[in-house]
This record gives structure tokens, sequence and C-alpha cells, in this order.
């Protein structure tokens, strides 16, 4: 079930020593983002996270790519499944058949192609037009779920949990970007996908939007300039972009940068209070109520990475509510020496001040996890 | 070919409508915004206008659309070339009773298909997306304020997080419906204390409370009950201390597949919001202006998977007690595949910025052309004129 998906997310997240590693999953799971709001992908959501983004986040980003987007949930998410080739077999038979319903899925949807050029690798304004779409949804044709449809029986099953079945692939040569690509199988969009990947403008969209999660909402251009050249000449090495953000100044300046995100907040007040054993029903309750339910974020963007999203009366106002109520489940000792550890040299005299004035230990550590230091990152 | 004006003559529908802004004594209220209300529904995802307003007089039209066009037969008609969809009767009604009117064929300055450059340039109402950084509705917030010398009205979004078209320079509050438990007020108290020092979370906070204490109980769990939530954005908006300008938002109309049953669904939750919006706000409704607005349209065509895809111009409803509606607006661009822009989408032949400006230019007694030029810089033609009753 996908809460209980959704449960591991957050206790992995809360109890990881290594929680750098669980940010690079959530950001690169909102980059590949997938909605459970879309009929079909609720059992797919988490294993597209787990199975998909995991293992690459210090990988190959042509590998991350090729995993998440031609996963099950994604070609769900984004309409591929029914996607049909015009001049592919399958609908060559169909049309030769005289009552054919005119409203059954009968042809090519660009909604996954359009969104990995624009989303997933290029970004807008990156150099593709509105062909180079119609020819990467051709190219797709023939990536779907296993199982589905008249057609499943000729499904061959693929790495990434998808199926591929030559029935429905648009044949021909497929030219993208200005490149030809040899007419086949499943191999077609893989080549595609893997320059796609290369795509300098790929590194740009990629490096600045790294940035942007770990250095503010308005990057320093030195960093964006340096994980781009970082991403061409490791040929997307994502272990190494990592690296480079680590060893860049400007990922270490003193002082907040980032207003938290309701997940990012949640995450670290469950660290900070020290609550254990929230029930799956209850984690999907809280997200959902703060804000940010993992998986789904309302477009295939995935949720906004801004400062100006997030900060909103209304989501202080539930951060507040919970946290009264977190408070009173969660070991309420020692909140002020907790506080000195958990913001070194960082905690303002006015949260000490009122966590020292607090009528009871919980009431310090309600007000601990919604002070200003727990507000920003 | 007809002109422009004589193609919108005769597409206008009920032509009596124009007498009956008469009846109503004006009281003297043109300096001031008075009382005056405004709501702008943002249809996230692009919602199909040939869908919502179906120009069934079209010759086009049956070929494009195929068996969907059953949904028409006995629908609502708006003059004689166009039909309503049958999930959006209260808005039917609205239009019988001239308070509601379409524009047909509109597309803001945006001209590719990604819906989130496209969002973007509406939200912000520059003239390229990511050019501007503050939204246009809250620039209305701050002209209207200069231009009636008065009080900064007051903006609210109905969303857990303010929307891009609300965020700016002017104050803007967020409010949602809430399941979590109440904090306690000894609790809230001490929030604020914390939050003294602390400017952004100091006003942040101050604003919650003050939207908290105008929805009371709201007997809400979420946003997703559609008639409910169209009476908590009127009771959020109702009298002197309600929000003046505030913005909701609906997703979920980006129908690529299936489009007749996931359309039929959104436009029966949009139909029930504005139905019992219109009934909380009472009185107040003459008062009111509400514009419902898409980033843009789909395809002409339905494609393979009984969707349509990105598009161009798409339909724009304005509704209020005072609007000159029952009829379309439009400057009918066909269905033709010589007509259809870039041979697949509805050609936009009316700027959404300039019925977005006029409309609150009137309703607010602003001056038009200054309205645009601040709202959306850069625009070349006119603001749209005659939407709201003088």
């Amino acid at each position: 079930m996908a809460i209980d998906d959704l449960a591991v997310r957050v206790n992995v997240a809360v109890a990881s020593e290594t929680p750098l590693v669980e940010r690079l999953v959530h950001f690169w799971s909102n980059h590949f983002s997938v909605s459970v709001a879309k009929p079909g992908t609720q059992f797919e959501a988490g294993p597209h996270e787990f199975n998909a983004v995991r293992p690459h986040v210090l990988g190959k980003f042509s590998d991350l790519l090729k995993a998440a987007v031609l996963h099950p949930a994604m070609l769900l998410y984004l309409d591929q499944f029914q996607s049909i080739g015009p001049n592919a077999p399958f609908q060559q038979r169909r049309a030769a058949r005289a009552n054919l319903d005119p409203q059954a899925p009968r042809g090519l949807n660009e909604n996954l192609a359009r969104e990995v050029l624009e989303l997933h690798t290029l970004g807008v304004g990156g150099g593709y037009t509105q062909a180079d779409v119609t020819e990467l949804a051709r190219a797709l044709t023939g990536w779907t779920v296993p199982g589905i449809g008249r057609v499943g029986r000729f499904a061959q099953e693929q790495a990434s949990g998808a199926a591929f079945v030559g029935l429905v692939h648009e044949p021909g040569t497929r030219k993208i970007l200005g490149k030809n690509y040899a007419a086949g199988g499943p191999e077609q969009a893989l080549a595609v996908l893997d320059d796609l990947a290369a795509h300098p403008s790929t590194a740009r969209f990629i490096a600045t939007k790294f940035a942007r999660h770990f250095a503010g909402d308005t990057p320093p251009e030195g960093l964006v300039a340096r994980l781009e050249a970082d991403f061409r000449t490791t040929g997307g090495d994502l272990a190494s972009l990592t690296r480079t953000l680590i060893a860049s100044p400007e990922a270490w300046v003193a002082g907040p940068v980032k207003f938290r995100t309701p997940f990012e907040w949640f995450i670290s007040a469950m660290r900070l209070s020290g609550l254990e054993g929230l029930e799956p029903q209850r984690i999907a309750r809280v997200l959902n109520e703060l804000g940010q339910a993992p998986w789904r974020a309302p477009s295939p963007a995935g949720y906004d990475d801004l400062a100006a999203s997030w900060a909103a009366p209304d989501v202080l106002f539930r951060r507040v509510e919970l946290a009264e109520r977190m408070a009173q489940g969660a070991p309420a000792d020692d909140v002020l020496a907790r506080a000195e550890a958990a913001f070194p040299d960082a905690l303002s005299d006015m949260t000490r001040t009122w966590l020292t004035r607090a009528e009871s230990g919980r009431q310090a550590l309600a007000l601990l996890l919604v002070a200003p230091e727990m507000m920003r990152r | 070919m007809l002109t422009r004006l004589d193609r919108r003559t005769l597409l206008a529908g009920s032509l009596a409508l124009g007498a009956s802004g008469l009846v109503l004594p004006r009281i003297a209220l043109a300096q001031t915004t008075g009382t005056r209300k405004v709501l702008f529904v943002l249809l996230r995802g692009a919602a199909d206008g040939l869908s919502m307003l179906a120009p069934v007089g079209d010759p086009g039209f049956a070929g494009l659309r195929g068996a969907a066009l059953a949904d028409y037969e006995g629908a609502a008609r708006i003059g004689s070339f166009f039909a309503l969809h049958p999930a959006l009767t209260e808005v039917g009604k609205a239009a019988t009773a001239g308070e509601a009117l379409f524009v047909h064929g509109a597309a803001t300055a945006y001209r590719e298909r990604s819906h989130f450059d496209a969002q973007n340039l509406l939200e912000t109402g520059g003239s390229a997306p990511y050019a501007t950084k503050d939204g246009w509705l809250n620039r209305l917030v701050s002209l209207t304020a200069e231009a009636h010398k008065g009080e900064v009205p007051r903006a609210l979004a109905i969303a857990p997080a303010v929307p891009l078209a609300l965020r700016g320079d002017a104050p803007v509050s967020s409010y949602a419906p809430s399941a979590l438990p109440a904090a306690s007020g000894d609790f809230m108290t001490r929030v604020a204390s914390l939050y003294e020092a602390d400017s952004e979370l100091a006003s942040l906070w101050a604003r919650a409370l003050e939207t908290r204490a105008m929805a009371g109980d709201d007997n809400l769990n979420s946003l997703r009950d559609a008639s409910a939530n169209g009476a908590l954005v009127a009771s959020l908006m109702q009298g002197a201390r309600g929000a003046q300008i505030a913005m909701i938002e609906v997703d979920g109309w980006d129908t690529h597949a299936n489009q007749r049953g996931v359309f039929a669904r959104q436009a029966r939750g949009l139909d029930a919001l504005l139905a019992a919006y219109r009934t909380g706000m009472g009185e107040e409704w003459r008062d009111t202006l509400v514009l419902v607005a898409t980033e843009f349209g789909r395809t002409a065509k339905l494609n393979g998977t009984g969707g349509t895809d990105h598009g161009t111009a798409s339909a724009a409803l304005v509704m209020g007690g005072s609007v000159r509606g029952g009829r379309v607006e439009a400057d009918w661009p066909g269905l033709g595949a010589g007509q259809l822009y870039e041979g697949r989408d509805l050609a936009p032949t009316i700027a959404l910025e300039s019925v977005l400006a006029g409309a609150v230019a009137e309703h607010f007694r602003l001056d038009p052309a200054q309205t645009l030029a601040r709202l959306f810089p850069g625009r070349i033609g006119k603001p749209l004129s005659g939407i709201v009753r003088s």
C-alpha cells in the first residue's frame, strides 16, 4: 500500500545517519515527480523512488534518467502506457477492422515526451521544438506497463519493470535535436535518452536546479557554473556533482538560505523530537495537512523549491498546530540542551529565552519545533 | 468575411441585458473601491475551452470532437453558436440571469506549450515566463490602494500556500481548512512572542491569526469539497472585514486521456464552487467580480487516447452581479484546417490579459490603460471594455 511506502520514506529519513543521501533521494524523486493521484500509480510511486531513483543518486545521470522515466509509475502517470504509434502494426490491423470504437485509445500521446524534454533534461528554452517532442513521443511508443490491454501478451519485460510491445512501436528512424536514430525496438528510446542526458542544456538545467536546492532560491552564478562544468566533464557523474557542491564555499555560508518545505520541516521535527513509531496512516495524514504529501505534487514539475511558495501564513499555522501535538508524545527532558546541540552557536537569545520561560518541558519542546531556527535551513 | 465587430455582434447572446443595468441606482462610489470584491479562480492544467463552451455552430467542431458532441444535445445555448457544457448548470443559470460573460478564443502572450511557463506568465503578468517576480493580483492590490488613496485592500489566497499571482510587496494572507487539532491559546501566545524579533515569521503569524479568526469553524477538513469550498471563500470575503481581492486554484484540468469523463467531473466541481460562492456572497454579489481563467487551451482534435494535448487559446469566464453577461465575447477564429493555430489549436484572437485588466479596471473604477500597463506590462492593444455595467 502506498501509505506504507510513505512511512518507509519518512522513517528512513528520520533514522538515517547519512541525511545528505536522503536529501538527494528526495531531490531527485521530486525532479522525476510522479503522483499517486493518477489512477493506477498508487502502488508504483514508492517503488519508483526506491528502485528507480535511490540506487542512482550517486551514480550516472543517464542511468537515473532511463530508470526514472521508463519506470511503470512514470509511464502510467504521464499516459505513455497507452500511446500507440500511428503506423505501428497493431494500429494498422485495427484500422482495417470496420467497427472501430472512435473513443478507444488509438494513437500517439506526447505527454511524457514533452515533460522529459522540459522537466527532466533540457529544460524550457533548452533548444527543442514541437517537432522534437513529437519525434520523441514516437520513439517512446511501445514502452508500456506489463499486463495492460490486448497487446499485453506480446510484451517483453524490461529492466526498469516496464514492458516493451513491439507491435505498438512506431516504425522507422527518428530525428531528434538534429540527430538521426536508427529504426529499432526499445533501444531507440534508450539511445535518445542517453543523448538528452549528455546535452549541454541538461548540464545547465540540472546544475541550476541542484544549486537552488542547496544554496538558496537565487543560487550564486559561480556555484552554478562550477556544477555545470562538473556535470559536463564527468558525463553526469552525480557523486562528483555532490562532492563539488560540498567543496564549494557557497554551500557553507553562515545562516540559513532556504525556508524549509513542509516535508523538510516534518523530518527535522521528527528527528529533533525523538518521536517514534508513528503509524503509517498518521504520517500520511500529517504530511497532507502540512501541505506536502510526497508523491502527490500537483504537477509533473514536482513541488516548488522556492521559499516564496512555502513561507505562507497557513503553512506556518499548521506547523504550530502539529508541533504542540507532537510534543505531547515525545520525550521532553533537557529541551534547552537539545536545542543547543541541534543549533550549535546558532540558537538565538530570543529562542533561548522563550524555551526557558516555557511552563513545561513539553511546551518548551513544542516551541523549539516551531522556533525560527527550525523554519529555515 | 465578417468584420471583427460584426462577428462579435453576431455571437452576442441576450441583447436585453444592457437595460437591466439601469434598474439599480448607483450610489456614488466612483472615488473609492467601496466594498467591491474580486475573486480570481485559476484553473491549473489547461482547461479545454472547446469543452467548456462548445462552438456547436462551427461546421468543423463535429469532425474534431466526434462522440463528445452528444454531450451538448439539449445543453444550454449561449447565443446560437455556443453550447455550455451540461455540467455547468449553475453557471448557465447565471448566464441566463445576465451575470456570466464568456470570452472565447482567449490566450495570454505565451505561445509555447509548457504548463509551468504558461502559468508563470499568467500569474506574474510578465511578458515572458520568469521575467517578473511578483504577481499581477498583488500589483492590483497596490494599484487599487494608490488609485483610491485609501487603505490597502485585504488580499487572501484560499490555498495552503500563496500562489504566484498573489505574491509580491503588498501583504497577503492565506487560508486553507485544517484537520489538525487546534493549538492551545497559551501556546499560540507564546509563539507570537517567540517570533517578535523575526519580521518574516511575525508577519506570517499575524496574518494567519487574522484569517483564522474570520473563517471561524469552517467544518471542513480539506479543500476538496467544491460546494463547501465556495461557501468558505464567500465567508472569507463577506463584509467590511472580508478579503477584497482573493484567489483560489482548481487543479486537474490536464485531460490528456479520456477527456469526456474527466472534464465533466471537473466542470461539476467548478460549477458547485461558483454556485455556492454566488449564494454565499448574498447581497454583496452585486459588487463582486469573479474571473475564471486557465493558462492555455488544448488541441482542437481529440488525440489517440480520447484526450487532448497542450494547445493555445481557451475560454475565460467573468461572473458577477454587475457583469454585462449572458453573452460570448469572441472574434471567432474558426476550426477549419487552415484556421487552427499551427494546424492544431484554437487560434488566439483575444488577449486574456486585456480581459483581466479590463474587467478589474471597470470593476474598481481604475484607468483601464494604466491598469493594463501596471498589471501586464509590455502588452500592445487595449483592455477589453464593456465588461461591467457602469
